[in-house]
């Protein structure tokens, strides 16, 4: 059994924390999603090594 | 948890405990939709393609840039927004949001949006949108609105760099057509304003602001409006010449333009008893026009960069 007394500012503030937790989860889905589209359109690809000094050169 | 939770100083000093909505309104909704057509459209008209993902979480980002740059502005011109019947209910003036929760907001979300819109597309359009918030909050907001008349000519360059910022997302740099859309609104940005100030004049005279309407009266600003008109008319019209413009631009622009500067005529051949006598009909008609008229010119160049792949518009 409650006994807090329902106040109008109670309610404005539970509509302040659900809007920021749709804020913020939003958020997690738009990096998520952002992950996505640069791993898939090359953006964080990992360019390939240099290619390493051949025996040949070396020997010269 | 009790009622003691409830921070009673707050709700005594009349803020603390303000809505969502009411930080949402902090962020200027209606400035912040202009800047998201805008960045949109420069975007769209660039060259080349950007991720959809990527150009959705871009424009974003300068929304809130731009909303953030907006919450500075409310903490900063609280005292002049109490005053003005336009701005007195906003949430800072009206009491539902303290100043100092306006400026940790705004700090706090234009840094989170420079860097979100670095990390997402590029170091220009990063670079370009945390000056954009810097010369709308520094040098538009603190330094020139309370200062000079010509505040609003120079801060008009603030709401002018989206499209360019939308360019930079998609190219990683900026070119002619950018800065053409840069100027549209630059030039255009005066004589909207202005003709504003005409039938809301006393809103400013009791904040103290100093518009040209109260430094050097109605007659030098219907001058300066249509001074600017001429001058906005053949960039717009330019505009069309680039590879942002097209036949269907092109036409947009000249019908547009004549029409603003009939506009502009109209007020500049009026005298202030005429204005009076019907209740600034004209300037309203004119302002109302400016709105149209920049929607017109970037819903044009949209129109020309969505019917590029069919062969249709474009040079």
């Amino acid at each position: 059994m409650s006994f807090r007394e329902e106040h109008e500012l109670h309610k404005r503030r539970f509509g302040r924390n659900v809007g920021l937790g749709v804020v913020l989860g939003s958020f997690v889905a738009l990096v998520f999603g952002l992950t996505i589209a640069k791993v898939t359109s090359g953006d964080l690809a990992i360019q390939p090594a240099p290619q390493s000094v051949s025996q040949n050169e070396v020997s010269q | 948890m009790s009622d003691a939770s409830i921070n009673t100083k707050a709700v005594d000093a009349g803020y603390g405990d303000a809505g969502f909505g009411d930080y949402f309104a902090l962020l200027k909704p209606r400035v912040m939709s202009l800047v998201v057509f805008t960045a949109f459209v420069g975007l769209l008209a660039a060259p080349g393609a950007v991720h959809p993902m990527i150009g959705f979480a871009s424009i974003l980002f300068i929304a809130v840039g731009g909303g953030a740059s907006g919450a500075l502005n409310m903490w900063w011109d609280a005292d002049i927004d109490a005053v003005m019947k336009r701005t007195k209910s906003r949430p800072v003036p009206s009491g539902r949001i303290g100043a100092d929760e306006a400026k940790a907001l705004g700090i706090t979300l234009s840094v989170f949006a420079v860097v979100m819109l670095w990390l997402a597309s590029n170091v220009v359009a990063a670079g370009l949108l945390a000056f954009t918030i810097f010369f709308y909050v520094v040098i538009y907001t603190m330094w020139l609105k309370r200062w000079t008349p010509q505040n609003i000519v120079i801060g008009g360059a603030s709401g002018a760099f989206p499209p360019m910022i939308g360019w930079a997302v998609a190219t990683g740099g900026v070119s002619v057509e950018s800065v053409l859309m840069f100027a549209i609104i630059f030039v255009w940005t005066p004589p909207h304003f202005w003709a504003l100030c005409l039938f809301m004049n006393s809103d400013y005279e009791k904040a103290g602001v100093p518009m040209l309407t109260v430094t050097h009266g109605r007659r030098v600003t219907r001058n300066h409006i249509l001074a600017y008109t001429l001058v906005l008319a053949p960039i717009a019209i330019g505009a069309g010449f680039t590879s942002i413009g097209g036949p269907i631009y092109l036409a947009v622009a000249v019908v547009l333009n004549a029409l603003f500067l009939i506009g502009a005529f109209r007020i500049w051949r009026r005298s202030e008893d005429a204005a009076v006598a019907d209740k600034y009909r004209v300037e309203k008609k004119f302002f109302a026009l400016s709105l149209f008229y920049l929607f017109g010119h970037f819903g044009a160049i949209m129109a020309q960069a969505a019917l590029a792949p069919y062969g249709i518009g474009g040079w």
